[in-house]
This record gives structure tokens, sequence and C-alpha cells, in this order.
């Protein structure tokens, strides 16, 4: 195990007011954390990268652990499908940005916390810019080119990222600190070909997981900033909530790490959407569409049409679309034999993503008939043209 | 037999199951094993020309087979062998 030593240099310590001291008094009594450590904390700043179910527990307890700074990036609004387990945002902030929901929960829980909002997207072209004011970065970001351009970053500037992730009833946490011990590189060199595993918002999450990831990722950065704790440096933790199964494993510093190992190629902070594979490959025709009220307008018209909804059992049931063909997504090409190339056949999903690689799979497997998306998905076709169907 | 862990991001291709008992010598029969019993699964495992796509990680007990002998890495009779991807939720 490894015990790191506090990121914050003793003369940064900013001495505590006899308000504090009461506030913090719990903390105080701990011999591990002391007046010094919690000194510390007030002159640590944070960035925390999404404020979504990850950062939501992050933000909460680092605020009320009393760290001075907290920098939250986020680009997105409150939606109520967050709510569910974003529990920094609350009702009456749907529809507001949610670092501003954020920062005044932040606020009202701690008013001594400096809050420092980036309602914006972290790129290439801003995180060393952002980053770099930062001690110590908190990752809760929910796509892979942002993964790796956190851990690029963090590499390039020697501070410590502290990993969190979560996948329907799964979650991990580890601390990538090259100075110390592996990156996010060293685990994992490449990300899975687009598609494959799909977000949280089409694949679900159950709301307790995040709370319980986010709220170990909390923990590492406190004791980053006190110094002297056994880390989560060169460990990664897996959770299965609905097993209710920790598992803990060894992760190694790769020799052959592109950005922190003996020989890095990796020296500046390079095409994240292109590296995941987001870019369409030269040459590709992008897929045919439908929007959801031309589809209204062909079957209104009578044109022989297949529609196929390409979603699991249970997807289907939260809002079942009409006269479709259930296929679901993983068992469409070797189901290849039941697609006639005469008919015009339209594929849907959730949003008009997932429906996409089907299209694609199709492709390949040597399908020639002619194909579309539907634009949106079914909660689209919710929006445009079936007001009775839910949005989910 | 050894006990193959399943994650969540890889049991829409096995019927939601999150473990099978395999049988096999080296890691990548474990491996193996799991993609002859799910054929979906297959190639989302491995790339085009048969080696493990680099997003998954194997683990038997607590350590990656990085750290010892890849997919050749023997494994006991009552091994454990985890199958850890890269997964990216955390906002939306
Ligand atoms: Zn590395």
């Amino acid at each position: 195990m490894i015990f790191p030593e506090s990121v914050i240099p003793d003369e940064r310590a900013e001495s505590l007011t006899n308000d504090e001291i009461s506030r913090y008094s719990r903390h105080l009594l701990l011999p591990e954390i002391g007046i010094g450590g919690q000194e510390k904390l007030k002159a640590a700043k944070v960035l925390i990268v999404g404020t979504g179910g990850l950062g939501a527990p992050l933000a909460l307890y680092l605020a009320a652990a009393g760290v001075g700074t907290l920098g939250i990036v986020d680009f997105d609004f409150v939606e109520a499908s967050n709510l569910q387990r974003q529990i920094i945002h609350s009702t009456r902030d749907i529809d507001r940005p949610k670092v501003a929901s954020a920062r005044d929960r932040i606020r009202g829980l701690n008013p001594g916390v400096k809050v420092v909002e980036y309602n914006t997207t972290l790129t290439s072209a801003n995180a060393l810019d952002i980053i770099r004011g930062y001690d110590i970065v908190a990752d809760g970001t929910d796509n892979y080119q942002t993964r790796y351009l956190v851990n690029d970053a963090c590499v390039l500037l020697g501070k410590p990222n502290v990993y969190g992730s979560i996948y329907q009833f799964e979650g991990q946490a580890s601390v990538f600190y090259a100075k110390e011990g592996p990156c996010y590189r060293c685990l994992y060199p490449a990300p899975p070909p687009p598609g494959l595993v799909p977000s949280c918002a089409e694949g679900g999450v159950m709301g307790v997981l995040p709370g319980i990831i986010g709220t170990i990722q909390a923990a590492e950065v406190l004791k980053l900033i006190v110094g002297g704790a056994g880390s989560l440096i060169g460990r990664l933790l897996l959770f299965d909530a609905w097993n209710m199964k920790f598992r803990e494993l060894k992760i190694d510093k790769e020799e052959n790490c592109p950005v922190c190992g003996k020989h890095p190629t990796i020296h500046e902070l390079i095409d994240y959407e292109q590296f995941c594979g987001l870019n369409p490959p030269a040459g590709e025709t992008p897929v045919s569409t439908l929007t959801p009220l031309e589809l209204k307008a062909r079957i209104d018209a009578g044109d022989k049409l297949r529609i196929v909804d390409i979603r699991e059992g249970h997807e289907r049931a939260i809002a079942k679309f009409a006269n479709s063909v259930a296929i679901p997504l993983g068992q469409i090409a070797r189901r290849i034999d039941e697609f006639d190339p005469a008919t015009d056949t339209v594929f849907l999903c959730k949003i008009g993503k997932r429906s996409i690689y089907a299209i694609r799979a199709l492709e390949k497997a040597g399908y020639t008939g002619r194909m579309f998306n539907l634009q949106d998905g079914v909660n689209g076709w919710a929006r445009d043209v079936d007001a009775s169907l839910p949005q989910y | 037999m050894a006990s193959l862990l399943i994650p969540t991001a890889l049991r829409a291709f096995t019927d939601r199951k999150s473990e099978i008992e395999v049988a096999a010598r080296t890691a990548g029969e474990a491996v193996a094993a799991l993609a002859e019993a799910y054929p979906d699964i297959k190639q989302h495992l491995y790339e085009d020309g048969g080696a493990l796509r680099s997003f998954i990680n194997v683990f038997v007990g607590e350590t990656n087979i990085k750290s010892l002998n890849g997919l050749d890495t023997p494994i006991d009779a009552d091994a454990t062998v985890v199958l850890v991807p890269a997964i990216a939720g955390g906002v939306r």
C-alpha cells in the first residue's frame, strides 16, 4: 500500500478561525487529521469534473469537510431524470445550469468554501489552463474521451486524478497519480469501440451507486490533502451493488505507457474524439435518418416500412412503439436473414444512438437493403408525435 | 472448476449472468470458454486478429495477467478470474 505525503506543502496551510475550529471539531479530534490537516484542507484547491452522480457526493462532502476551494466543471442543465441520484440538485433546479445549482447548494452547506464555476465542457483547448490551478482533480465524467483527457492533463501537470466510474450496478474507484503509481492509460490503453458500453443515459444506473463511489472518491481526496493515509494508488476497487461485494485488484505502472511510461510519446493533449473513434472514418457514408415527423408522414401515407425496435424487453416495456418488430441490438447481425432488402427498414432505440450501431452491424454483415435511423428515438417520437408516450 | 466473473457491461451478452464456471488451465482458456458459451460476446472480447481488446483487463485473483504471463498465465483449478472493462459513467 502507498501512503503518499500531503499534496499541500506545510507553508501553504491556512490557520483556522474560532468559528472554523467549532465547525470542524470532529476532524480536529482525529489525531491523523488534527489542526494541521484541517489547515491544509482549508488551503486545498480541488477540481471536480462533472456535477452529476459522482460529482454530487464529491462536492457535498468536500465542502462539508472544509476544502477551501472547489472548482466545478459542467456544461449541462439539471433534468428531472437526474434527481434519482444527483442529490446536489433539487426539483426546483430543473432547467438551471448544474454548476449554478451545485454552487448554491455548496454555499448553503458551507459558506466558507470558495466555489469556482466552469459552465463549459472540458476540452483539449481549456483543460491544462483550468486544471493547472488545482492541487487534485476528481473525475466524475460520463464518457471515455473526457476520461483520457483528464488523465493526460493530470499526468502532464503532475496532479493526482481521483477516479470513479459507474455502470448499472457496478462501480470502480482508484487514484491515478503518475508520480507514485499507474495512470488510467496504464490500466486501459484504449477505450472500447463506440457503442459497446452504453452510457448511463441508455444503460441505466442504480441511484445509490454513484453515492457510494463518489463518497469513496471524496475520502481519497481528503486523505491526499491531509497526507499519510493508505491511498488507492496502485489499487483498483470494484464494487457490485447488486450482490453487495467489494473486490480489490492490484494495478501496476506500465513501462510502455504512452503518457507516463519510460519513453512517453504523448507530450501534449491530443484529439480525444478521434482517439475514442468518435469521428466518422474518412469515406464513411452517414446513416440515413428519418425525423419523428418524417416517419409519421411515411406511415400515414401507407408506405411499406418495417420498423425494428432494437431495445431489450425491459426497456420496451417503459414505452412501447406500436407496430414495431423487436430484435435486440446484440442479436441483429446473426438474425440478418429476417431482413428483406426490398423493404425499407427503420431502426429505433431510446434516443437514436444504439440504433445507428444496429445499422452499422448489418452493413458490416453485408446487408444491402435501405435502412433508416429514427432520429432521437422513442423519446423524439414521444416529444413530436405521440404525447401519450412517456419520455425516459 | 474455475470461476469467471462477468462485469455488468458485458452481461447483455450472457443472459445477465454474473459468473460462470469454466474448466480451464490458463486465463486465456477461461476467457475462450466464455466466448464459446456466449458467441455474441466474442467480437467484444477480441480484436479481429484474436488479441484481447485493450479496454478489458483480466485478473487472476487480484493480479493483472499483464504482470504475469498474459493469456498464457496458468490458473489453479479453483481460481477466480475477473474481467474488468473500462466503464465511463458518472455524470448523466
Ligand atoms: Zn500510465
